[in-house]
């Protein structure tokens, strides 16, 4: 009885560590731009928003060109 | 532009990318978006990167009219982060993977503009000495 509680236990533990590799493996990043003022305030702005929207494709451009010209090299 | 201005970003640079291991490509430029030096292979690619720099530096300063400017800024997309700093004549901007070490990467990017002579750091005050009256 106690060896089947032992191995159930183990079973779950198991299942719940497994779901949590798998969430923090294949969950989907999000796009993000954090801006930094002279002030010393921070300001983020989450995929979806105007502001990260006007950024996010300079940002892709430029990792485009830089992911081209590496593999170039 | 002053051959030893170019020198001092190719120093730099070659610098930052031995330190640090998450910045993939680096490329240093003026105000004007004039590039100064970069890691990358070809100009092309070097002056894309700088464009791309410029233009989120100038974009996301319109997000706030009153105050003080943009210094940096990180954009993280799944596929990598774009990094921008902004010193006094010169801004660096750097391509990372996906989920880098952020406050190091500013870091790194601070101490390449600073070696890069934008902002030389203070000089130290030589120490007084005590006089005998002092002592």
């Amino acid at each position: 009885m106690k060896r089947k509680l032992l191995g159930l236990f183990g079973f779950g533990t198991g299942i719940f560590a497994g779901s949590v590799v798998y969430r923090r493996s294949f969950a989907r990043r999000r796009d993000r731009v954090d801006v930094y003022f002279g002030d010393g305030s921070m300001v983020s702005f989450a995929e979806g928003s105007t502001e990260a929207d006007k950024l996010i494709p300079v940002a892709r451009e430029a990792l485009a060109a830089a992911h081209r010209s590496q593999r170039r090299t | 532009m002053l051959a030893s201005e170019t020198m001092d970003a190719v120093q730099a640079l070659a610098d930052l990318t031995e330190i640090s291991s998450q910045i993939e490509a680096a490329v240093l430029f003026d105000e004007g978006g004039a590039v100064l030096g970069s890691t990358l292979g070809d100009d092309e690619a070097a002056q894309a990167l700088a464009r791309a720099g410029a233009a989120l530096l100038e974009r996301a300063g319109e997000f706030r009219s009153d105050g003080d400017g943009v210094t940096q800024l990180e954009a993280s997309t799944p596929e990598g982060s774009v990094f921008v700093v902004r010193g006094d004549t010169r801004r660096i901007a750097a391509t990372t993977g996906p989920a880098p070490t952020v406050g190091l990467v500013f870091y790194d990017l601070k101490s390449c503009l600073r070696v890069a002579a934008d902002d030389p750091p203070a000089p130290k005050r030589p120490r007084r000495k005590k006089s005998a009256d002092e002592a």
